[in-house]
């Protein structure tokens, strides 16, 4: 935020115009990111400051990378259910995008998942086990319980993004959000878990559901519906 | 980053109350050191990045996590407890929140002296930020130990 890094007054900074969570700009583009780069490192070489310097371009596209056309996955889509419990619902959903999951990775050469320690089907078996009547334990014993259904909820959404980014079509860090939160069993299984995190005695619970599971931009749009 | 202007009202709100808090660099700071082509640089992000496997960060942590400067994109996860910003473009390529293919390529067209042997991440947004000044002299010693003298701070 260039407020308050102008509030700060560090001796270098760069203000960039571009969203939160890229602060170099744009994926898959390197001239541009090589640019934000050594604009910022050029700040080394002003003879006095503090200076705070505007980056002067805007990032060149929202857009993902499109995988390209000869991309193919096995399996169809999945499009949410509404039959069975959403339990069932979110494990069966998870199951249907593994293939295409498989497919993301092979095409980015990585995935982001792994911060739990778990495999992916045993994230979804620890969320799909907080829509019971009884929350489970956490999965390790270096992570409050709260830290743990934080990161547990994480993973899987960052599962549901790597696998719907190779879904052919063009795809924005908005288009990915909306799909997760308004058209998946898992993004309403999350608002479940939230509401039932919410009401725990245990205080790190409690502080992740009122800060760390649904982002405000979600919730607002949530509760303008 | 970011405008605030191209924030929802809930964002930008948050953000806004944030501002009275900050504490102001005083005098003192300002440091001149070698042309840029003889910099060892290093990069500390808070992005909340560490190696797969490594201790993922927890609520209210101040500490840091070590990233080896070999790492390759597929060793690298993010577990920031904010969930208010966006990680679809770290999950396409990690140089838009952790440019470190960029800084190699700096290094290797010697615009750069070279990059550092070791970077770092904390995870931001721990208020006050004052909160971070006994790990941040902590990591100092260690970017003085790898005789790095430029470091880019990098938020997302």
């Amino acid at each position: 935020m260039r407020e308050h890094t102008a509030t700060l007054a560090p001796p270098r900074a760069l203000w960039v115009p571009f969203m939160l969570g890229r602060p170099f700009g744009v994926p898959n583009d390197a001239a541009f990111q090589r640019k934000v780069l050594l604009a910022a490192l050029r700040l080394l070489e002003q003879d006095s400051g503090p200076v705070l310097e505007d980056f002067p371009e805007d990032a060149p596209a929202g857009k993902l990378t499109p995988p390209p056309e000869s991309l193919v996955c096995p399996v169809s889509f999945p499009k949410m259910k509404t039959e069975g419990t959403l339990a069932e619902r979110l494990l069966d959903e998870v199951a249907q995008l593994q293939a295409w999951h498989a497919v993301a990775a092979r095409h980015r050469s990585r995935t982001t998942l792994g911060v739990t320690g778990l495999q992916l089907a045993d994230v979804a078996n620890y969320l799909s086990a907080w829509l019971g009547a009884n929350p489970p334990p956490p999965y390790r014993s270096d992570l409050s319980p709260g830290e743990a259904l934080k990161h547990a909820c994480d993973e899987l959404k960052a599962f549901y993004y790597e696998a719907k980014s190779v879904q052919p079509g063009t795809h924005s860090s908005e288009s990915l959000q909306n799909w997760f939160w308004s058209e998946t069993a898992g993004g309403v299984a999350l608002r479940e878990i939230r509401s039932a995190a919410a009401k725990s005695a245990e205080p790190s619970i409690k502080a992740v559901a009122m800060q760390s599971l649904i982002p405000r931009a979600v919730e607002g749009l949530v509760l303008q519906r | 980053m970011v405008r605030l202007a191209d924030l929802q009202d809930a964002d930008r709100d948050n953000m806004l109350k944030k501002i009275p808090l900050l504490p102001r660099f005083t005098g003192g700071h300002w440091v001149r050191g070698p042309k840029l082509a003889a910099r060892r640089v290093a990069i500390v992000s808070t992005a909340g990045l560490h190696t797969r496997g490594d201790k993922p960060f927890g609520a209210g942590g101040m500490d840091y996590r070590v990233i080896p400067g070999n790492v390759s994109a597929g060793d690298l996860v993010m577990s920031h407890m904010s969930v208010n910003y966006d990680r679809s473009g770290f999950q396409e390529d990690w140089n838009v929140a952790f440019p470190l293919d960029r800084l190699r390529e700096l290094a290797r067209d010697k615009i750069i002296g070279a990059a550092a042997a070791f970077h770092y991440s904390f995870m931001g947004a721990v208020s006050p930020v004052t909160n971070y000044a006994t790990k941040a002299a902590e990591l100092a010693k260690l970017l003085h130990d790898d005789k790095v003298d430029a470091v880019l701070l990098s938020p997302v």
